[in-house]
């Protein structure tokens, strides 16, 4: 296959990701144990499990950056092992850490991203993407000189670049503000409504539950529970119905006491994704 | 895939020569060491050295400085690539559909690129204080080629570090020992003068087969055997170090 080519995916394919019997150690740390999960094509998937569980060491197993002792996986139809040039054309890979080049500007990450990529104009793929997450302004500026949400979004954006079928982001909202963190939010929903399948890690419970199809449960290297948000409450007794005093969470009284607009670096331009900060604070204030 | 390893090393090396190009200090100082013990053994201690030939001390001394120079230019290519892994770009570019030798070329390259510069500049020093070189094309070429290979069998060894290191200190600190080994060897004063075991070990060192054929060629003298010791030497880092650099990179994703 040469790589202008989209990974193309064999019909009737109902799985972007396939895990089975993973299991791989450190020494005599065993990370994951066993697992097995399925991902259905066009879903938010959630890993959900708290640090050290082995959310990255899967995200990197599926990403190709490390081998698994024991199992078979399959990203996008292809083998992780015998195809894995396959599997890295069907896939981004949002990191932990922004993985951005703080001594290049916003375009120039951008472009560099597009041209490994193997795009056509990747002047035009920079431009676009710098305008729909809200960095135009800041685009000829250093990296090293963006603020961490600017940061996160750049990095996103990054990974958009050659519309890769699948995406992984692991803990992409980790140490980021709340307005950073919507904004994160969003950018996922808005590429998991283009068909995207997204992988996402994360420790924060309401995120997953916000975000995702479909969340998986991972612990001391297992996943104990899979399933959507219903299926998982349901496997609790039914709730009982108390009444308690509704009182605002700190997340209310943040965005209620910083109001609108104040995104870092662009304040003169909201964006597609400053909008829809608003619509979620009102729909709160209206509740 | 095949196919795009040339052009995506060739993206991935503009991107790190924009690096360079946006901190040139980091050329600076890779010459300003070697430039201040130039000017420190001329002027200083080197009207005490007897090398036992007509030459002005400067131009004795140049080959020498300018290993030092590689030296420590490569520690830079440690530091780079050890940046990377840190920043999380590095996994991003692997996890990409690019050719993954082409993410260690590229830095290699930009090594090859931030030494010529750093050596042209110790050299234009060396001439602004007195070095003449009747030598010819021929000769010219030839210090070019070995300084060349010197380079790239040292930066690959830099690229080991790169890889291994946990912290940025360790990622550039290896270098020190190899800029102190032109001091044990022909660099600064003929070998003649060391005590037995020192002398020995000064003798059968790449450094002083290497400076002594740069020497030659740049002097006009028959460089004799020492050219082809100066070859095997650098070749056979090269090998290992090229070797061992990218079993290390392929165990690393593994």
């Amino acid at each position: 296959m040469s790589a202008e080519t989209q990974a193309t995916v064999p019909e009737g394919r109902r799985f972007a990701i396939q895990v089975h019997g993973v299991q791989k150690s450190f020494g005599d740390l065993a990370v994951l144990r066993n697992i097995d999960l399925q991902v259905e094509r066009g879903q938010i998937f959630a890993l959900l499990g708290s640090n050290g569980a082995g959310k990255t060491t899967l995200v990197r197993i599926l990403a190709t950056l490390l081998h698994a002792d024991a199992g078979t996986v399959t990203v996008n139809g292809f083998d992780i092992a015998g195809a894995a040039a396959d599997v890295r054309r069907s896939i981004s890979l949002t990191g932990q850490a922004a993985a951005v080049d703080g001594i290049l500007t916003g375009r120039e990450n951008l472009v560099l991203v597009a041209r490994l990529r193997h795009q056509k104009a990747p002047a035009e793929i920079a431009a676009r993407l710098l305008e729909q997450f809200g960095l135009t302004d800041a685009a000829d500026r250093r990296v090293s000189e963006y603020s961490g949400g600017m940061r996160r979004r750049l990095d996103i954006a990054m990974s958009l670049i050659g519309d890769p079928p699948i995406i992984f982001f692991d803990e992409p909202t980790t140490g980021l503000d709340p307005q950073a963190r919507l904004d994160v939010w969003h950018a996922l929903k808005e590429a998991s409504g283009h068909g995207t399948t997204i992988l996402l890690t994360t420790q924060h419970l309401e995120e997953a539950e916000h975000l995702a199809d479909n969340i998986a449960i991972l612990h001391d290297g297992r996943i104990h529970a899979c399933g959507t948000l219903a299926e998982l409450k349901a496997l609790l007794p039914p709730a009982e119905i108390q009444y308690v005093e509704k009182q605002p969470t700190l997340e209310d009284v943040f965005f209620a006491v910083v109001g609108g607009g104040g995104r870092d670096g662009n304040q003169a331009s909201p964006g597609p994704v400053a909008r829809d900060v608003k619509d979620t604070r009102d729909t709160k204030d209206t509740r | 895939m095949t196919t795009h390893a040339l052009a995506d090393a060739a993206t991935l090396l503009g991107r790190s020569l924009r690096h360079i190009a946006r901190s040139p200090d980091t050329i600076i100082t890779t010459a300003l060491t070697p430039i201040a013990m130039l000017l420190m053994f001329v002027y200083v201690i080197g009207g005490a050295i007897n090398t036992g030939s007509s030459e002005p001390y400067v131009t004795y001394l140049l080959p020498g400085i300018l290993l030092v120079t590689i030296a420590s230019g490569i520690a830079y290519t440690a530091y780079r690539l050890f940046m990377d892994r840190q920043g999380g770009i590095f996994e991003r570019f692997l996890s990409m559909p690019v050719a993954r030798s082409s993410v260690l070329w590229a830095h290699v390259l930009t090594s090859m690129v931030a030494n010529l510069l750093s050596v042209a500049l110790v050299v234009l020093v060396a001439i602004l204080i007195g070095f003449r070189s009747g030598a010819g094309v021929l000769a010219w070429l030839a210090v070019a080629g070995i300084l060349t290979l010197f380079t790239l069998a040292l930066t690959w060894l830099a690229v080991i570090p790169g890889l291994i290191a946990t912290t940025v200190d360790g990622a550039s600190g290896f270098a020190y020992p190899l800029i102190f080994l032109p001091f044990i060897s022909s660099a600064f004063v003929p070998t003649a003068t060391m005590p037995g075991p020192v002398r020995a070990f000064a003798e059968h060192q790449p450094v002083t087969a290497i400076v002594d054929t740069i020497r030659n060629l740049l002097t006009q003298q028959p460089v004799g055997g020492d050219i082809w010791i100066a070859l095997a030497w650098c070749v056979g880092l090269l090998v290992v170090a090229y070797i061992a650099a990218t079993s290390i990179f392929r165990r690393k994703l593994g």
